[in-house]
Protein backbone atom coordinates (compact mmCIF):
# COMPACT_ATOMS: atom_id res chain seq x y z
CA UNK A 1 0.00 0.00 0.00
CA UNK A 2 1.34 3.41 -0.90
CA UNK A 3 1.85 5.87 1.93
CA UNK A 4 2.25 8.66 -0.63
CA UNK A 5 -1.24 8.16 -2.00
CA UNK A 6 -2.73 7.92 1.47
CA UNK A 7 -1.04 11.25 2.35
CA UNK A 8 -2.43 12.85 -0.80
CA UNK A 9 -5.94 11.65 0.06
CA UNK A 10 -5.60 13.02 3.59
CA UNK A 11 -4.27 16.32 2.27
CA UNK A 12 -7.07 16.59 -0.23
CA UNK A 13 -9.58 16.62 2.60
CA UNK A 14 -7.61 19.49 4.24
CA UNK A 15 -4.09 20.99 4.34
CA UNK A 16 -2.03 19.69 7.26
CA UNK A 17 1.32 19.95 8.99
CA UNK A 18 3.62 16.93 8.85
CA UNK A 19 2.90 15.82 12.41
CA UNK A 20 -0.82 16.24 11.86
CA UNK A 21 -0.56 14.11 8.73
CA UNK A 22 1.33 11.40 10.59
CA UNK A 23 -1.24 11.37 13.37
CA UNK A 24 -4.15 11.19 10.92
CA UNK A 25 -2.44 8.35 9.05
CA UNK A 26 -1.61 6.39 12.21
CA UNK A 27 -5.13 6.78 13.55
CA UNK A 28 -6.84 5.62 10.42
CA UNK A 29 -4.46 3.22 8.73
CA UNK A 30 -1.45 2.63 10.97
CA UNK A 31 -3.05 0.03 13.27
CA UNK A 32 -0.08 -1.53 15.04
CA UNK A 33 2.71 0.11 13.08
CA UNK A 34 2.89 3.90 13.41
CA UNK A 35 4.92 5.74 10.78
CA UNK A 36 8.42 6.88 11.61
CA UNK A 37 9.00 10.63 11.31
CA UNK A 38 11.76 9.96 8.79
CA UNK A 39 9.27 8.13 6.59
CA UNK A 40 6.79 11.00 6.88
CA UNK A 41 9.29 13.64 5.75
CA UNK A 42 10.89 11.57 3.02
CA UNK A 43 7.44 10.84 1.61
CA UNK A 44 6.50 14.53 1.77
CA UNK A 45 9.69 15.65 0.06
CA UNK A 46 9.11 13.11 -2.72
CA UNK A 47 5.55 14.44 -3.18
CA UNK A 48 6.92 18.01 -3.22
CA UNK A 49 9.52 17.12 -5.82
CA UNK A 50 6.87 15.64 -8.10
CA UNK A 51 4.64 18.69 -7.69
CA UNK A 52 1.84 16.70 -6.05
CA UNK A 53 1.87 18.82 -2.89
CA UNK A 54 2.94 22.35 -2.12
CA UNK A 55 3.87 24.24 1.03
CA UNK A 56 0.98 26.56 1.69
CA UNK A 57 2.19 28.20 4.87
CA UNK A 58 5.30 28.41 7.02
CA UNK A 59 5.11 29.33 10.66
CA UNK A 60 7.96 31.20 12.32
CA UNK A 61 10.26 29.16 14.52
CA UNK A 62 12.47 26.09 14.38
CA UNK A 63 12.02 22.49 13.30
CA UNK A 64 10.57 20.61 10.35
CA UNK A 65 6.97 20.99 11.47
CA UNK A 66 6.70 24.67 10.68
CA UNK A 67 5.48 23.85 7.17
CA UNK A 68 1.89 23.28 6.27
CA UNK A 69 1.27 21.12 3.17
CA UNK A 70 -1.56 21.34 0.66
CA UNK A 71 -2.40 19.14 -2.31
CA UNK A 72 -1.91 20.51 -5.86
CA UNK A 73 -4.22 19.86 -8.84
CA UNK A 74 -1.67 17.27 -10.06
CA UNK A 75 -1.92 15.62 -6.64
CA UNK A 76 -5.71 15.51 -6.85
CA UNK A 77 -5.44 13.94 -10.29
CA UNK A 78 -3.03 11.35 -8.86
CA UNK A 79 -5.45 10.39 -6.07
CA UNK A 80 -8.29 10.31 -8.54
CA UNK A 81 -6.40 7.93 -10.80
CA UNK A 82 -5.31 5.67 -7.96
CA UNK A 83 -8.85 5.36 -6.62
CA UNK A 84 -10.33 4.64 -10.04
CA UNK A 85 -7.81 1.99 -10.98
CA UNK A 86 -8.76 -1.44 -9.63
CA UNK A 87 -6.01 -3.24 -7.74
CA UNK A 88 -4.61 -6.37 -9.31
CA UNK A 89 -6.44 -9.08 -7.37
CA UNK A 90 -4.01 -10.77 -5.02
CA UNK A 91 -4.11 -12.12 -1.50
CA UNK A 92 -4.06 -9.77 1.48
CA UNK A 93 -5.45 -6.80 -0.39
CA UNK A 94 -7.79 -5.79 2.43
CA UNK A 95 -5.49 -3.11 3.78
CA UNK A 96 -5.26 -1.29 0.47
CA UNK A 97 -8.93 -1.73 -0.31
CA UNK A 98 -9.94 -0.46 3.11
CA UNK A 99 -7.73 2.59 2.68
CA UNK A 100 -9.21 3.31 -0.73
CA UNK A 101 -12.76 3.10 0.58
CA UNK A 102 -12.06 5.38 3.54
CA UNK A 103 -10.30 7.95 1.37
CA UNK A 104 -13.05 7.86 -1.25
CA UNK A 105 -15.60 8.60 1.48
CA UNK A 106 -13.41 11.25 3.03
CA UNK A 107 -12.98 13.05 -0.27
CA UNK A 108 -16.62 12.74 -1.31
CA UNK A 109 -16.02 10.32 -4.17
CA UNK A 110 -18.38 7.45 -5.10
CA UNK A 111 -17.10 4.64 -2.86
CA UNK A 112 -19.82 2.25 -4.04
CA UNK A 113 -18.49 2.47 -7.59
CA UNK A 114 -14.98 1.76 -6.41
CA UNK A 115 -16.24 -1.40 -4.68
CA UNK A 116 -18.22 -2.46 -7.76
CA UNK A 117 -15.23 -1.94 -10.05
CA UNK A 118 -13.08 -4.03 -7.76
CA UNK A 119 -15.75 -6.70 -7.54
CA UNK A 120 -15.89 -6.98 -11.34
CA UNK A 121 -12.09 -7.26 -11.47
CA UNK A 122 -12.09 -10.02 -8.85
CA UNK A 123 -14.75 -12.00 -10.68
CA UNK A 124 -12.88 -11.62 -13.95
CA UNK A 125 -9.84 -13.26 -12.40
CA UNK A 126 -12.01 -15.93 -10.74
CA UNK A 127 -13.45 -16.85 -14.14
CA UNK A 128 -9.97 -17.10 -15.58
CA UNK A 129 -8.81 -19.37 -12.74
CA UNK A 130 -11.95 -21.50 -13.10
CA UNK A 131 -11.24 -21.99 -16.81
CA UNK A 132 -7.66 -22.96 -16.03
CA UNK A 133 -8.86 -25.30 -13.31
CA UNK A 134 -11.42 -27.15 -15.42
CA UNK A 135 -8.85 -27.72 -18.14
CA UNK A 136 -6.05 -28.74 -15.79
CA UNK A 137 -4.79 -31.68 -13.78
CA UNK A 138 -5.27 -32.11 -10.05
CA UNK A 139 -2.26 -29.96 -9.16
CA UNK A 140 -3.64 -27.10 -11.29
CA UNK A 141 -7.01 -27.58 -9.66
CA UNK A 142 -5.62 -27.33 -6.15
CA UNK A 143 -3.47 -24.30 -6.91
CA UNK A 144 -6.35 -22.52 -8.63
CA UNK A 145 -8.73 -23.44 -5.79
CA UNK A 146 -6.39 -21.89 -3.25
CA UNK A 147 -6.44 -18.61 -5.14
CA UNK A 148 -10.18 -18.88 -5.73
CA UNK A 149 -10.96 -19.24 -2.02
CA UNK A 150 -8.86 -16.16 -1.22
CA UNK A 151 -10.57 -14.14 -3.93
CA UNK A 152 -13.94 -15.31 -2.69
CA UNK A 153 -13.06 -14.09 0.80
CA UNK A 154 -12.11 -10.69 -0.63
CA UNK A 155 -15.38 -10.57 -2.52
CA UNK A 156 -17.38 -11.28 0.60
CA UNK A 157 -15.56 -8.45 2.29
CA UNK A 158 -16.35 -6.15 -0.65
CA UNK A 159 -20.04 -7.08 -0.39
CA UNK A 160 -20.18 -6.59 3.34
CA UNK A 161 -18.43 -3.23 3.05
CA UNK A 162 -20.82 -2.15 0.28
CA UNK A 163 -23.72 -3.00 2.58
CA UNK A 164 -22.17 -0.92 5.38
CA UNK A 165 -21.03 2.10 3.36
CA UNK A 166 -23.53 4.51 4.87
CA UNK A 167 -22.49 3.54 8.37
CA UNK A 168 -18.81 3.80 7.47
CA UNK A 169 -19.34 7.19 5.80
CA UNK A 170 -20.86 8.48 9.03
CA UNK A 171 -17.85 7.28 11.03
CA UNK A 172 -15.25 8.58 8.58
CA UNK A 173 -16.78 12.02 8.17
CA UNK A 174 -18.02 12.30 11.73
CA UNK B 1 -29.86 -10.75 -27.88
CA UNK B 2 -31.92 -13.90 -27.54
CA UNK B 3 -33.62 -13.11 -24.24
CA UNK B 4 -34.01 -9.68 -22.62
CA UNK B 5 -35.76 -8.13 -19.69
CA UNK B 6 -36.50 -4.43 -20.08
CA UNK B 7 -37.28 -2.28 -17.04
CA UNK B 8 -39.16 -4.95 -15.12
CA UNK B 9 -41.05 -4.04 -11.98
CA UNK B 10 -42.81 -6.51 -9.75
CA UNK B 11 -44.37 -6.15 -6.31
CA UNK B 12 -45.72 -8.71 -3.90
CA UNK B 13 -48.13 -6.77 -1.73
CA UNK B 14 -46.10 -3.92 -0.29
CA UNK B 15 -42.75 -5.58 -1.13
CA UNK B 16 -41.18 -4.32 -4.31
CA UNK B 17 -39.13 -7.27 -5.57
CA UNK B 18 -38.08 -5.67 -8.88
CA UNK B 19 -37.81 -1.95 -9.52
CA UNK B 20 -36.68 -1.43 -13.08
CA UNK B 21 -34.50 -4.49 -13.71
CA UNK B 22 -33.00 -4.92 -17.17
CA UNK B 23 -30.66 -7.57 -18.51
CA UNK B 24 -30.12 -9.58 -21.65
CA UNK B 25 -28.47 -12.82 -22.65
CA UNK B 26 -27.18 -13.95 -26.03
CA UNK B 27 -27.65 -17.41 -27.52
CA UNK B 28 -25.31 -19.91 -25.87
CA UNK B 29 -24.15 -17.45 -23.24
CA UNK B 30 -23.86 -18.36 -19.55
CA UNK B 31 -24.72 -15.43 -17.31
CA UNK B 32 -24.53 -15.47 -13.52
CA UNK B 33 -27.13 -13.42 -11.68
CA UNK B 34 -25.68 -12.53 -8.30
CA UNK B 35 -26.76 -10.43 -5.35
CA UNK B 36 -27.69 -10.62 -1.69
CA UNK B 37 -30.60 -12.71 -0.50
CA UNK B 38 -33.94 -10.98 -1.07
CA UNK B 39 -32.54 -8.68 -3.77
CA UNK B 40 -34.93 -10.04 -6.41
CA UNK B 41 -32.84 -12.67 -8.25
CA UNK B 42 -35.47 -15.43 -8.23
CA UNK B 43 -38.21 -12.98 -9.18
CA UNK B 44 -36.12 -11.82 -12.14
CA UNK B 45 -35.56 -15.44 -13.21
CA UNK B 46 -39.26 -16.26 -12.90
CA UNK B 47 -40.18 -13.24 -15.04
CA UNK B 48 -37.57 -14.12 -17.68
CA UNK B 49 -38.89 -17.68 -17.85
CA UNK B 50 -42.51 -16.55 -18.14
CA UNK B 51 -43.44 -18.24 -14.85
CA UNK B 52 -44.68 -14.98 -13.38
CA UNK B 53 -45.83 -11.83 -15.13
CA UNK B 54 -44.10 -8.53 -14.27
CA UNK B 55 -46.28 -5.56 -13.23
CA UNK B 56 -44.54 -3.43 -15.85
CA UNK B 57 -41.75 -3.81 -18.38
CA UNK B 58 -41.16 -6.38 -21.07
CA UNK B 59 -39.58 -9.79 -21.50
CA UNK B 60 -38.49 -10.49 -25.06
CA UNK B 61 -37.57 -13.96 -26.28
CA UNK B 62 -36.39 -13.98 -29.92
CA UNK B 63 -38.19 -10.63 -30.45
CA UNK B 64 -41.46 -11.97 -29.09
CA UNK B 65 -42.96 -10.37 -26.04
CA UNK B 66 -43.83 -12.99 -23.43
CA UNK B 67 -46.71 -11.05 -21.90
CA UNK B 68 -48.34 -10.69 -25.32
CA UNK B 69 -48.53 -14.48 -25.68
CA UNK B 70 -51.46 -16.62 -24.60
CA UNK B 71 -50.99 -18.90 -21.60
CA UNK B 72 -50.92 -21.83 -23.99
CA UNK B 73 -48.17 -20.30 -26.14
CA UNK B 74 -46.16 -19.45 -23.04
CA UNK B 75 -46.32 -22.92 -21.61
CA UNK B 76 -45.45 -24.41 -24.99
CA UNK B 77 -42.39 -22.16 -24.99
CA UNK B 78 -41.43 -23.27 -21.49
CA UNK B 79 -41.77 -26.94 -22.46
CA UNK B 80 -40.06 -26.68 -25.82
CA UNK B 81 -37.31 -24.10 -25.46
CA UNK B 82 -36.65 -23.68 -21.76
CA UNK B 83 -35.20 -26.01 -19.13
CA UNK B 84 -35.16 -25.60 -15.36
CA UNK B 85 -32.83 -26.60 -12.54
CA UNK B 86 -33.79 -25.64 -9.00
CA UNK B 87 -31.98 -25.85 -5.70
CA UNK B 88 -33.60 -29.16 -4.81
CA UNK B 89 -33.82 -31.22 -8.01
CA UNK B 90 -37.62 -31.41 -7.91
CA UNK B 91 -37.53 -34.82 -9.49
CA UNK B 92 -40.59 -37.06 -9.49
CA UNK B 93 -39.94 -39.39 -6.53
CA UNK B 94 -41.91 -42.35 -7.93
CA UNK B 95 -39.94 -42.50 -11.19
CA UNK B 96 -36.40 -43.78 -11.68
CA UNK B 97 -33.71 -41.24 -12.57
CA UNK B 98 -33.74 -42.43 -16.17
CA UNK B 99 -37.54 -42.03 -16.34
CA UNK B 100 -37.23 -38.55 -14.81
CA UNK B 101 -34.87 -37.47 -17.57
CA UNK B 102 -37.07 -39.11 -20.22
CA UNK B 103 -40.24 -37.47 -18.85
CA UNK B 104 -40.10 -34.16 -20.78
CA UNK B 105 -39.64 -36.12 -24.01
CA UNK B 106 -42.57 -38.40 -23.15
CA UNK B 107 -44.74 -35.33 -22.46
CA UNK B 108 -43.70 -34.06 -25.88
CA UNK B 109 -45.06 -37.23 -27.45
CA UNK B 110 -41.83 -39.16 -28.03
CA UNK B 111 -42.05 -42.94 -27.93
CA UNK B 112 -40.94 -44.56 -24.69
CA UNK B 113 -37.96 -46.41 -26.16
CA UNK B 114 -36.68 -43.39 -28.04
CA UNK B 115 -37.11 -41.12 -24.99
CA UNK B 116 -35.22 -43.56 -22.75
CA UNK B 117 -32.39 -43.96 -25.22
CA UNK B 118 -31.88 -40.19 -25.36
CA UNK B 119 -32.21 -39.89 -21.59
CA UNK B 120 -29.52 -42.56 -21.17
CA UNK B 121 -27.15 -40.54 -23.39
CA UNK B 122 -27.60 -37.53 -21.12
CA UNK B 123 -26.98 -39.55 -17.97
CA UNK B 124 -23.76 -40.69 -19.61
CA UNK B 125 -22.71 -37.11 -20.44
CA UNK B 126 -23.27 -36.14 -16.83
CA UNK B 127 -21.31 -39.19 -15.64
CA UNK B 128 -24.19 -40.79 -13.75
CA UNK B 129 -25.10 -43.88 -15.80
CA UNK B 130 -25.05 -45.85 -12.54
CA UNK B 131 -28.11 -44.05 -11.12
CA UNK B 132 -30.35 -44.80 -14.11
CA UNK B 133 -32.46 -47.42 -12.31
CA UNK B 134 -32.51 -45.71 -8.91
CA UNK B 135 -35.22 -43.47 -7.55
CA UNK B 136 -34.34 -39.87 -6.56
CA UNK B 137 -34.57 -40.79 -2.87
CA UNK B 138 -31.74 -43.29 -3.34
CA UNK B 139 -29.13 -40.98 -4.87
CA UNK B 140 -26.90 -38.27 -3.38
CA UNK B 141 -27.69 -34.56 -3.62
CA UNK B 142 -25.02 -34.02 -6.26
CA UNK B 143 -26.24 -36.94 -8.36
CA UNK B 144 -29.82 -35.67 -8.07
CA UNK B 145 -28.76 -32.25 -9.38
CA UNK B 146 -26.96 -33.87 -12.30
CA UNK B 147 -30.19 -35.76 -13.10
CA UNK B 148 -32.01 -32.40 -12.99
CA UNK B 149 -29.45 -30.90 -15.40
CA UNK B 150 -29.91 -33.85 -17.77
CA UNK B 151 -33.68 -33.40 -17.61
CA UNK B 152 -33.31 -29.67 -18.38
CA UNK B 153 -31.13 -30.26 -21.44
CA UNK B 154 -32.63 -33.46 -22.89
CA UNK B 155 -35.25 -31.62 -24.97
CA UNK B 156 -32.61 -29.45 -26.64
CA UNK B 157 -33.61 -26.43 -24.54
CA UNK B 158 -32.22 -23.10 -25.79
CA UNK B 159 -32.21 -21.51 -22.33
CA UNK B 160 -31.72 -23.23 -19.00
CA UNK B 161 -32.86 -21.34 -15.90
CA UNK B 162 -30.96 -22.46 -12.84
CA UNK B 163 -31.84 -21.05 -9.41
CA UNK B 164 -29.10 -21.80 -6.85
CA UNK B 165 -28.42 -25.21 -8.44
CA UNK B 166 -25.60 -25.95 -5.99
CA UNK B 167 -27.20 -24.26 -2.99
CA UNK B 168 -27.75 -27.54 -1.15
CA UNK B 169 -24.40 -29.14 -2.03
CA UNK B 170 -20.94 -29.12 -0.40
CA UNK B 171 -18.15 -27.37 -2.33
CA UNK B 172 -16.71 -30.48 -3.96
CA UNK B 173 -20.07 -31.73 -5.27
CA UNK B 174 -21.12 -28.21 -6.15
CA UNK B 175 -18.00 -27.79 -8.27
CA UNK B 176 -18.56 -31.11 -10.01
CA UNK B 177 -22.16 -30.21 -10.84
CA UNK B 178 -21.08 -26.79 -12.17
CA UNK B 179 -18.32 -28.26 -14.34
CA UNK B 180 -20.60 -30.91 -15.88
CA UNK B 181 -23.54 -28.49 -16.18
CA UNK B 182 -21.58 -25.72 -17.95
CA UNK B 183 -19.73 -28.23 -20.18
CA UNK B 184 -23.02 -29.84 -21.21
CA UNK B 185 -24.72 -26.47 -21.82
CA UNK B 186 -21.76 -25.25 -23.92
CA UNK B 187 -21.69 -28.47 -25.94
CA UNK B 188 -25.38 -28.24 -26.73
CA UNK B 189 -25.30 -24.48 -27.28
CA UNK B 190 -27.86 -23.70 -24.57
CA UNK B 191 -27.78 -20.34 -22.82
CA UNK B 192 -27.89 -20.44 -19.02
CA UNK B 193 -29.31 -17.94 -16.56
CA UNK B 194 -27.50 -18.99 -13.39
CA UNK B 195 -28.82 -17.46 -10.17
CA UNK B 196 -26.31 -17.81 -7.36
CA UNK B 197 -25.00 -15.84 -4.42
CA UNK B 198 -21.69 -17.75 -4.48
CA UNK B 199 -18.79 -16.19 -6.36
CA UNK B 200 -17.07 -19.52 -7.00
CA UNK B 201 -20.21 -20.80 -8.70
CA UNK B 202 -20.64 -17.56 -10.67
CA UNK B 203 -17.06 -17.97 -11.90
CA UNK B 204 -18.24 -20.80 -14.20
CA UNK B 205 -20.29 -18.26 -16.18
CA UNK B 206 -19.14 -16.01 -19.02
CA UNK B 207 -20.12 -12.84 -17.18
CA UNK B 208 -22.14 -11.67 -14.21
CA UNK B 209 -25.01 -9.36 -13.44
CA UNK B 210 -25.55 -8.10 -9.92
CA UNK B 211 -29.07 -7.54 -8.59
CA UNK B 212 -29.34 -4.96 -5.86
CA UNK B 213 -32.62 -3.67 -4.45
CA UNK B 214 -34.55 -5.01 -7.42
CA UNK B 215 -32.26 -3.43 -10.01
CA UNK B 216 -29.88 -5.38 -12.24
CA UNK B 217 -26.39 -3.98 -12.74
CA UNK B 218 -24.06 -5.13 -15.45
CA UNK B 219 -20.81 -4.27 -13.68
CA UNK B 220 -18.40 -5.42 -16.33
CA UNK B 221 -20.13 -3.10 -18.78
CA UNK B 222 -19.99 0.09 -16.74
CA UNK B 223 -16.52 -0.67 -15.29
N1 LIG C 1 -44.43 -15.00 -3.81
C1 LIG C 1 -44.00 -14.01 -3.03
N2 LIG C 1 -44.83 -13.44 -2.14
C2 LIG C 1 -44.41 -12.42 -1.34
N3 LIG C 1 -43.17 -11.88 -1.36
C3 LIG C 1 -42.29 -12.41 -2.24
C4 LIG C 1 -42.64 -13.49 -3.10
N4 LIG C 1 -41.55 -13.80 -3.86
C5 LIG C 1 -40.57 -12.96 -3.46
N5 LIG C 1 -41.01 -12.12 -2.50
C6 LIG C 1 -40.21 -11.04 -1.86
O1 LIG C 1 -39.60 -10.28 -2.88
C7 LIG C 1 -38.25 -9.96 -2.54
C8 LIG C 1 -37.30 -10.57 -3.56
O2 LIG C 1 -37.37 -11.98 -3.46
P1 LIG C 1 -36.53 -12.97 -4.36
O3 LIG C 1 -36.71 -12.62 -5.78
O4 LIG C 1 -36.91 -14.35 -3.96
O5 LIG C 1 -35.03 -12.64 -3.91
P2 LIG C 1 -33.69 -13.52 -4.02
O6 LIG C 1 -33.97 -14.67 -4.94
O7 LIG C 1 -32.66 -12.58 -4.52
O8 LIG C 1 -33.38 -13.98 -2.63
C9 LIG C 1 -38.05 -10.49 -1.15
O9 LIG C 1 -38.30 -9.45 -0.24
C10 LIG C 1 -39.08 -11.57 -1.02
O10 LIG C 1 -39.47 -11.75 0.32
MG1 LIG D 1 -33.89 -16.77 -4.62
Amino acid sequence: MSIGQAFLGLLESQPRHGYDLKRAYDERFGSDRPLAYGQVYSTLSRLLKHGLVTVDGVEPGEGPDRKRYAITPAGVADVEQWLQQPEKPEPYLQNTLYTKVVLALLTGRPAAELLDTQRAEHLRLMRELTRRKTGGDLADQLICDHALFHLEADLRWLELTAARLTELAGKVRG
Amino acid sequence: MMLSAVELTKSFGSTQALSGASMSIAAGEIVAVMGPSGSGKSTLLHCLAGIIRPDAGQVLYRDQELSAMSDGQRSALRRGEFGFVFQFGQLVPELTCLENVALPLRLDGHRRKDAQRRAAEWLDRLEITDVAGKRPGEVSGGQGQRVAVARALVTGARVVFADEPTGALDSLNGERVMRLFTDAARTSGAAVVLVTHEARVAAYADREIVVRDGKALDLARHA
